[in-house]
């Protein structure tokens, strides 16, 4: 990159010597690190390999065992949050922290003047937001209420808190996971606007292709331990990822499959919107046996209002819903778990698992009124513990126990169980949205094959995602979803990523209607 | 300052602290009785001796515990599912309004009564908290406003009532209903002694939701939905129906005390058949962490603090407030003690 050369000088942080442990745990393990003036460095590695711990560390939420850090030149007193800001570190997080119920422009000025002087100064903090939106290519509009932006916009206003709080080195956690391509590419586009303007930026992330294209180094983490610093124009994807896991990594190779009968079919459906987000607007959908069906789109655009359709959690306004070709009558969650169809939810967290339940209760979440769980409202524990153990030994999660509460899991884990407790019960249709969504490379390959399996094994799959790559991997047909609309099926190899991106920004609905 | 999670608290810390809490307590305790111009240790002598320095004192402590047993255990099964049931002590009076409607106006004898007028307490308290439960899973309308308001109409309603058409021809103008006939009184746990079957009831009801609780899928239904209601609808968990089964068990309970305090100790109906039971049930759930055994001991240690209280003040001549202060400080330091055990305070 051009600031290969700018990268010079004292550096303007210094990590030295970072240890912090978690009880037994070694979460970061005598970690150095330096960052020039206006320089990317990536900080990759997969979950649980420390880097969150470390820029906790810096940023002053947690502080370390041993090792100090220092911001231009000076050390910071550990464990204050406040002495990181006030010295030009801001940080956007991967959960973001702002006031739903606040405008974009309170929120960037929320904790920056006191009390008493909010209102006042309001027309300069207005002129110089729009200043730095305008100098960082972050276009968004300071009196829309946060409810109403899409993530892509929710991130570019974390961006602008930071760069408000005159920010010089922006650090951003796993920033890409809940974007899409095109807001990526905005994104990119900001930071290098940001590094030309002379800040500095630590980019944490798991996705190759993006750390080649942003970084000027990468800092490779893996068991808390940095494995290995090199320059981004000196490695590649490959070696990259043996790095990162310590092995080499073969992705998944569909085998080609002859599709069997239609098991779920949507006939001309529509659905109410919800809030903000678009409701289906007359969807035909035909999901076969021994077929992956791929739904591209740009988030927000009718993903949630099918996937939550499918699940049993919305019924059709319009339009039939019919099932091994019988229409459905009654529709919840319980219903659609009687059909036979398997759920894996956008949101493990929130939706998926209960956090402070152990393994095993979250292990029957779906099955506990059944045998061997339960007999006539009565919990079998011990029926329900064999069956947790026996997910936990067959999908490989790595657990102290089956009594072990879910929160302490790492994702990939939790996703891990929940892909578990679906396909044990051998669905005829799964319906996954966002399955690989924050995983590492690891735990993304698994989920993958198991999808594949249970597609040679003779399951519908319907796969919901907004990364294009995973969709044109992994996908027998695809079709592509805009506001609410749905595109014709596309065979395997039939379409381009450019093609499909005309569809996904919503060219082509008129004529094939 | 900041807090941060201890992902397994040992056991020291999760035993060791709330005893903190209790010592805490005292020592706030001692220093007002100083002020009151008490010796702080004569003081809690005094009311650990009017609490349980006698056979009379302990049952007079099991019979104010045997209210609180029921209100507490009110609202820790509401609270383990996040439904806020601030309103006990409804709950309480719709009880003991059945209970004196079934044994005041049928000429039953004895024996049907008193199972009769229990199982219509228990419907009763549970349809009053119906109500507000079927406005927040339809209407999304706040349940602690409701049940809360609910006390206020449940009481005026009785005091309508006490004046009107159930007020005791023979009460001599008093607002209070007639009385429920002896046999139909529930009888004395042990002869000869105050303490009546209620605190059996009590005792068995605790266990009973013990064992819903952790043995049945209504239990882990009811954890589900408190702890993630989101995750338990998309599991296919029918959160209305947890919901509506929760206010049965919850206000049934509550009722249960207002039968218990009619049926086996009162006899009648007035307005002060409970100095707030409902509400002292909320801090009997709490210092229990919402335990259903834990309950029975809370409901103990607390009725105690009341009973010993009174005797404590005739003799020292500390007023007994000092009996609400204690518990005040007893639940803020538990409260507390409850956050340390579950996480670490860094300065900083």
């Amino acid at each position: 990159m051009s600031n290969a050369t700018a990268a010079q000088g004292d550096p303007v942080l210094r990590l030295s010597g970072i240890t912090k442990r978690f009880g037994a745990l070694v979460a970061n393990d005598g970690i150095t690190l330096d960052l020039a003036r206006g320089e990317v460095i990536a900080l990759l590695g997969e979950n649980g390999a420390g880097k969150t711990t470390l820029m906790n560390i810096l940023f002053g939420h947690y502080s370390a065992d041993e090792g100090s850090v220092e911001v231009f030149g000076r050390t910071l007193p550990p464990g204050q949050p406040g002495a990181a800001l006030k010295a030009g570190v801001g940080m956007v997080h991967q959960h973001f922290t702002l006031a739903d119920n606040m405008t974009v422009l309170d929120n960037i000025l929320l904790g920056t003047e006191p009390l008493w002087q909010l209102g006042l100064g309001r027309g300069r903090a207005r002129a110089r937001v729009a200043a730095l939106s305008h100098d960082f290519g972050l276009e968004v509009d300071p009196d829309a209420a946060i409810a109403a932006l899409s993530v892509g916009e929710r991130q570019r206003v974390e961006i602008l808190k930071a760069l408000y709080r005159d920010a010089k080195i922006l650090i951003l956690d796993e920033p890409t996971a809940v974007l899409t391509p095109q807001e990526t590419d905005a994104l990119f586009d900001t930071l290098r606007r940001a590094v030309a303007l002379g800040l500095s930026v630590i980019f944490i992330s798991h996705k190759l292709h993006e750390v080649m294209a942003i970084s000027s180094r990468v800092l490779v983490l893996r068991h808390g331990r940095l494995v290995g610093t090199v320059p981004t124009a000196e490695t590649d994807r490959h070696k990259l990822a043996e790095m990162m896991v310590g092995a080499e990594i073969t992705p998944p190779a569909p085998s080609k499959a002859t599709p069997g009968a239609p098991l779920l079919v949507l006939d001309h459906v529509s659905t109410a919107p919800q809030g903000q987000r678009p409701g289906l607007q007359d969807v035909s959908l035909s999901l076969r046996a021994r077929q992956i069906t791929g739904l591209a789109g740009v988030s927000g655009n009718g993903q949630a209002a099918l996937a939550d359709l499918l699940s049993g959690l919305s019924v059709p306004e319009q339009g039939r819903l019919e099932i091994s070709g019988e229409g459905v009558s009654s529709w919840s969650p319980r219903a659609a778990i009687a059909a036979g169809i398997g759920r894996i939810p956008e949101d493990r967290h929130r939706t998926g698992t209960i956090a402070d339940f152990t393994l095993t209760e979250n292990a029957i979440l779906e099955t506990y009124s059944q045998d061997p769980t339960s007999h006539h409202g009565w919990m079998d524990w011990r029926g329900a513990q064999k069956r947790a153990e026996e997910i936990i030994t067959q999908y490989d999660i790595r657990c102290p126990g089956p009594q072990t509460r879910i929160r302490l899991l790492s994702g990939g884990n939790m996703q891990k169980l929940i892909l578990g407790r679906v396909l044990e019960e051998h669905p005829r249709v799964i319906v996954a949205n966002q399955p690989v969504r924050g995983l590492d490379i690891g735990a993304v390959t698994y989920v993958q094959n198991q999808l594949l399996k249970a597609r040679d094994a003779g399951a519908a799959v319907l796969l919901i995602s907004e990364d294009l790559d995973e969709i044109l991997i992994l996908s027998d047909v695809i079709h592509v979803i805009s506001e609410g609309r749905l595109s014709p099926p596309f065979a395997r190899g039939t379409m381009k990523p450019a093609d499909l991106g005309q569809w996904m920004a919503g060219q082509g609905f008129e004529h094939a209607a | 300052m900041r807090l941060e999670a201890i992902p397994n608290p040992t056991l020291g810390r999760s035993l060791g602290l709330p005893a903190l809490a209790l010592a805490a307590t005292f020592f706030v305790g001692g220093f007002l009785a100083m002020l009151a111009g008490a010796n702080p240790l004569l003081t809690f002598g005094l009311i650990l001796q009017g609490a349980a320095g006698s056979k009379f004192a302990l049952l007079e402590t099991l019979n104010r515990a045997t209210p609180l047993i029921f209100t507490g255990l009110a609202v820790a099964v509401a609270f383990r599912a996040k439904l806020w049931n601030i309103g006990a002590e409804a709950q309480l009076y719709a009880g003991a309004l059945v209970t004196i409607l079934i044994g005041t106006k049928l000429a039953l004898p004895g024996a049907v009564l008193i199972p009769l007028m229990g199982l219509g307490a228990l419907l009763a308290g549970g349809i009053v908290l119906l109500g507000p439960v079927l406005l927040k899973t339809r209407l999304g309308v706040d349940e602690v406003v409701t049940t809360l308001l609910f006390n206020f109409i449940m009481l005026l309603l009785i005091s309508m009532l006490l004046e009107g058409p159930l007020k005791d021809p023979m009460g001599m103008g008093w607002p209070k209903s007639e009385a429920i006939p002896r046999d139909a009184r529930l009888p004395r746990l042990v002869e000869g002694l105050r303490l009546h079957w209620g605190f059996g009831i009590a005792i068995l009801s605790a266990l009973v939701v013990w064992v819903i609780q952790t043995r049945t899928t209504l239990g882990y239904e009811i954890r589900a939905v408190g702890l993630n209601a989101e995750a338990a609808r998309f599991a296919g968990i029918p959160v209305g129906a947890v919901m509506v089964k929760t206010a049965l068990l919850s206000g049934g309970l509550a009722a249960l005390a207002g039968y218990s305090e009619v049926a086996g100790l009162k006899g009648n109906l007035t307005l002060d058949l409970s100095p707030g039971f409902g509400y002292t049930g909320i801090v009997v759930a709490m210092l229990a962490l919402l335990n259903p055994l834990g309950v029975i001991v809370s409901a103990i240690f607390v009725a105690g603090i009341f009973v010993g209280a009174d005797g404590m003040s005739r003799a020292a001549e500390v007023p007994t407030y000092i009996a609400d202060i204690l518990l005040a400080t007893a639940l803020l330091f538990m409260v507390l003690a409850i956050l340390l055990t579950k996480f670490r305070v860094l300065r900083g």
